[in-house]
């Protein structure tokens, strides 16, 4: 039994914009979701507030777990994981880049070793492995970070456009990534995307994002 | 001008011979100024990157302060911890006046406004993209702030140089509270002035050699520091 993630009631407002109303919906653990909308529809801020990486105007972001609501504290952060659509490389190498999450989690050297490696594979970065991450592709860029995130094994996984402004060998290295995940069925993945036949060959329930509502479609 | 060519000329020599006092005073140099810019930087650091990365009231007064505090006359600083250092001042018991450690106060109060105002540059330039990774890859406030800091790495690397060269060519502040005492508080611009004003060029253009060559390798440093950070960092340069 995974995490469910259960929004309820959230609202959220920039000056001059409402972009979420009344939002409430369940993320069952291990199902792949696409959520849709048009720009600016608050795709990215839901998945923020999600994240716990900033707070709703109204509302509650609840995370349960055997029937109990966990508390929205580090242990559980490093739960989740929001791929942010710019990549933020850190200056060093790509295999420094992927082992960070599992560094400041006080892994071993030797079990970090052997992780990022098989990581790298996964993510056919492995030949960049001593590169540093700044010289990558914008296209190895995102798989760099999926790569950061695939190596602490997110049960909460959620991907804000991953294969935006990417070419189409890319493209579908990605999303051959997250049809892995989905059929290890491990993490929850909650997956941003503008193109339609994207949410439909990647995701087990479709939604959108209207008026400030989830809604499936 | 014949002065001038035997000046050189015993200089080289001292040079060569490794004379005892010139090393003592390069050691001597080295040693005030490393400890006060490892001092500047052990309180400049977390300063400047306590006001790029958190909410600090009176932020804006602070980095005022900080930039006006990069041209402290050093005189001025000199004069300031004689009065505070002398028998007579409220910190005269501490006996500190004519030490080594009267000039590392001097040159660390010197470099630390340098420190902490280029590292709070550096760190502020480092684009918010980055705390965010940490924070979503699981980082605590802690390794948030270390990652960033990392970051900028180079540009901090800078500022220490630029401390470094501050302090190094600084005379006057440590010629008021250390009183240029031969083989105690004797140091490589203290010496040269003394030298120069008795008209004994032999060791002042020896000494006067060797600040050339620590100057060159700090701007070296910096230069490097420099183009290494500017052209592979997390720092924004498109914006």
């Amino acid at each position: 039994m995974g995490l469910i993630l259960e929004v309820a009631g959230l609202a959220k407002t920039y000056p001059g914009q409402t972009v979420l109303r009344e939002c409430s919906f369940t993320f069952k653990p291990g199902r792949t979701y696409a959520l849709m909308g048009p720009n600016g529809s608050g795709k990215s801020t839901f998945l923020r507030i999600a994240a716990l990486l900033e707070p709703p105007d109204a509302g509650e972001v609840r995370y349960l777990e055997n029937g109990a609501v966990r508390p929205h504290d580090l242990a559980l952060r490093r739960r989740l994981n929001l791929l942010l659509p710019r990549i933020g490389v850190f200056n060093t190498s790509v295999f420094h880049n992927v082992a960070y999450g599992l560094k400041i989690r006080g892994r071993r050297a030797q079990e970090i070793e052997a992780r990022v490696n098989d990581i790298l594979l996964q993510v056919g970065l492995d030949h960049k492995r001593g590169q540093n991450g700044l010289d990558l592709s914008s296209g190895e860029t995102k798989r760099l970070g999926i790569a950061r995130s695939l190596v602490i094994e997110p049960e909460v996984f959620m991907l804000d456009e991953p294969t935006a402004n990417i070419d189409l060998k890319n493209t579908e290295i990605i999303e051959q990534i997250i049809l892995s995940m989905k059929a290890a069925a491990k993490a929850t993945i909650i997956l941003v995307t503008h193109d339609p036949a994207q949410a439909k060959r990647v995701g087990d329930h479709l939604l959108a994002l209207e008026n400030g509502h989830i809604v499936p479609l | 001008m014949d002065s001038i060519i035997q000046g050189f000329l015993g200089a080289v020599r001292l040079i060569i011979t490794l004379d005892p006092e010139f090393l003592h005073i390069i050691f001597l140099s080295l040693q005030v100024s490393g400890t006060a810019l490892v001092v500047a930087t052990c309180l400049g650091l977390p300063v400047g990157a306590l006001l790029a990365q958190r909410r600090v009231p009176g932020r804006g007064l602070i980095l005022s302060l900080l930039s006006t505090g990069m041209g402290l006359p050093p005189v001025v600083v000199g004069l300031f911890f004689y009065l505070l250092l002398s028998r007579s001042g409220p910190l005269g018991f501490l006996a500190l006046l004519y030490t080594p450690s009267a000039m590392i106060i001097v040159q660390t109060v010197l470099a630390f406004p340098i420190v902490a105002s280029l590292s709070h540059a550096a760190i502020a330039k480092v684009d918010p993209v980055i705390r965010q990774a940490a924070v979503t890859l699981g980082a605590t406030p802690m390794q948030e702030v270390l990652t960033v800091v990392r970051e900028a790495r180079y540009g901090i690397m800078a500022g220490v140089m630029a401390g470094l060269g501050r302090v190094m060519a600084e005379v006057g502040g440590i010629l008021i509270v250390g009183g240029n005492i031969a083989g105690y508080t004797r140091v490589i611009t203290t010496t040269i002035v003394l030298k120069t004003s008795m008209g004994d060029f032999e060791l002042a253009i020896a000494l006067g050699i060797i600040l050339l060559l620590i100057a060159l390798g700090i701007n070296l440093g910096l230069r490097f520091f420099q183009q290494a950070g500017g052209v592979r960092s997390g720092v924004i340069l498109w914006d």
